[in-house]
């Protein structure tokens, strides 16, 4: 089996959002960076489908800056094959520009399955995924939480509101994945030592897009001061009567 | 001039509630744009409901139908919606930022060659061009974007555009459309119990965490849940669902479910970055927690520091006789 992963170099979760002086980035000063958390799933199941089949390559693909690298090699550090680097110097707020140059890559390269996360945690832009495979007339099941693959054929489970859509599509595809799907490895030292010495191979690109104009990126509202309406149950029958009278949503 | 299309969801070939929201955001598109908007289902049939979302500011319902529809086609969908798109002169083109929404708008739009804004939770138009608000880096900063050329390609957080009646006779058109076979067929829906609504869409969600102590405890929660007769989803901080008390469906957070319910009541929630990241667009927030210096007291409107298995059956009751 021959997998692609698109993966993207995020901020952590946890990072204090700044918004650097231009008003439509963030100050990256400080921030670490890592392999986005649903791309996670991405990897790891390419390289549970690489195992069971016994044979084929998990080729790792991140478009974004040289630093990016880093986030390539953490994904072969969990035991992916090679990487690409689409270098570009920024990554574009347009999702679709991001789809044109990955697909550009994805083109006639012979992948039997070519996985993304669901969506990335910095832009929350969740559509490359689709994208890509629509650009390349591929089938696609998005947000996948459970997968069965036999025989040319796939089974995928996926959230939908107050159930879950039991979808059945043809290889090769593009898949989207969600948290449930599988347990990600963590890279063990000696993946670790392997991966500095696997093949990244860096390609400049040039994006498209321009339909997207980023006018500013600030933060959210400060939600007013509360209330602490009182201790224990006793102050229950206050509370209904503020949610009632004054916030007026019961 | 120029029209908006809002692209309708239904289930089972009842019009599901969010398209009201989605017909709202685009009248309001409409209206500063000085055109009309045009509402479209897709099903395998006439759909319970879409007849009505004139209320909502439709000045036309479109459903389309194809014996494949009844249950969501992922390129059925994207073709027919994009045929529809090319053949008229639309500014913007709105979805519902809905599990299948998010599935069906990148299709769309990358099969016109626009980009899109997903999950946006405010719209505008200044100087001809539409600009939309969308929440990034897990709701800690909110991005604005202007859209240049058209149509914009949206869709809209659920529960943040409030449907608004704008009384409209809407003119009603029903056509069969082809097909293709897809490649991608949903097969079924494994419905979730009856009656349980998804924390993405509900207008109350009663949420708990650790202080739950254990899973059998979310009992207190599920009755809270069902006092507010059928509006009320229980949901889950990221610490039960990986504990394996919950559900991953019920988890609210940055790897979970960002919402925007009318009310968030956070039960046992202390309160994690994490967390509030997907819940802090909530109009009304209460906490329940035993720690007075919990974090969820920074962002919830109105606290209560005791107990949570003495002031939750408390609450419960109090919301009983309400509807009662």
């Amino acid at each position: 089996m021959k997998i692609a992963v698109c993966v993207k170099r995020v901020p952590d979760s946890e990072t204090r959002v700044k918004i650097a002086s231009d008003g439509k980035s963030l100050d990256e000063a400080g921030v670490k960076f890592i392999l986005n958390p649903y791309d996670e799933f991405a990897v790891e199941e390419a390289l549970r489908r690489k195992e069971n089949a016994g044979s084929g390559e998990v080729v790792v693909i991140a478009l974004g800056p040289t630093a990016a690298q880093e986030t390539i090699r953490t994904a072969l550090a969990m035991g992916a094959d090679r990487g690409i680097l689409l270098q570009a110097d920024r990554i574009p707020v347009d999702g679709l520009a991001v789809a044109q140059a990955l697909a550009a890559e994805l083109k006639g390269a012979g992948f039997d399955l070519i996985l993304f996360g669901k969506m990335a945690i910095d832009d929350y832009n969740h559509q490359v995924g689709p994208m890509v495979a629509e650009l390349l007339d591929l089938p696609c099941v998005t947000t996948v939480s459970h997968l069965e693959i036999e025989g040319g054929k796939g089974v995928a489970e996926r959230e939908i509101e107050g159930g879950v859509e039991v979808v059945e599509f043809p290889l090769p595809a593009v898949l989207t994945t969600d948290k449930g799907l599988n347990e990600p490895r963590y890279p063990a030292l000696k993946g670790i030592m392997a991966a500095k010495k696997k093949p990244l191979e860096v390609k400049p690109v040039s994006l498209g897009g321009g339909g997207l104009e980023l006018l500013a990126l600030t933060p959210p509202p400060e939600r007013k001061e509360g209330k602490i309406v009182g201790e224990g149950a006793a102050a229950v029958p206050e509370l209904v009567r503020l949610l009632r009278e004054e916030a007026k949503v019961l | 001039m120029s029209d908006v299309l809002a692209v309708l969801e239904q289930r089972d070939g009842a019009l599901r509630k969010v398209s009201h929201e989605v017909v709202t955001g685009a009248r309001r598109l409409a209206d500063a744009l000085g055109g009309g908007v045009d509402a479209l289902v897709l099903a395998a049939g006439a759909v319970q409901g879409a007849e009505q979302v004139g209320r909502f500011g439709a000045d036309k319902v479109i459903t389309l139908t194809n014996a494949a529809f009844g249950l969501y086609a992922p390129e059925g969908y994207a073709r027919a919606i994009a045929e529809r798109v090319k053949s008229g002169t639309y500014g913007a083109v709105t979805f519902a930022a809905s599990a299948t929404g998010k599935d069906l708008a990148p299709r769309v739009a990358a099969r016109l060659g626009r980009p899109l804004a997903q999950d946006v939770t405010d719209v505008d138009v200044q100087g001809g061009a539409v600009t939309v608000t969308r929440p990034v880096y897990a709701g800690k900063a909110l991005l604005k974007l202007k859209i240049t050329g058209t149509p914009a390609m949206i869709s809209l957080r659920p529960s943040v555009f409030t449907p608004v009646e704008r009384p409209k006779a809407a003119t009603q058109e029903t056509a069969p459309v082809e097909s293709p076979a897809g490649r991608v067929v949903v097969k079924q829906i494994k419905a979730a119990e009856a009656g349980t609504l998804d924390v993405a869409e509900a207008p109350i969600i009663v949420s708990g965490g650790r202080g739950l102590k254990e899973p059998a405890n979310f009992k207190v929660l599920e009755e809270l849940a069902a006092a507010f007769a059928g509006r009320a989803a229980v949901g889950a901080s990221r610490a039960v669902v990986d504990a394996g008390w919950r559900p991953h469906a019920e988890q609210v957070g940055q790897t979970g479910k960002t919402v925007s319910p009318t009310l968030y009541v956070a039960v046992g929630i202390s309160g994690a970055i994490q967390h509030l990241a997907g819940m802090r667009t909530s109009k009304v927030i209460v906490a329940i927690n035993k720690d007075k210096d919990a974090p969820i007291f920074k962002v919830a409107d109105y606290g209560i520091v005791g107990d949570l298995f003495d002031v939750v059956p408390k609450l419960t009751e109090e919301i009983k006789k309400l509807h009662g």
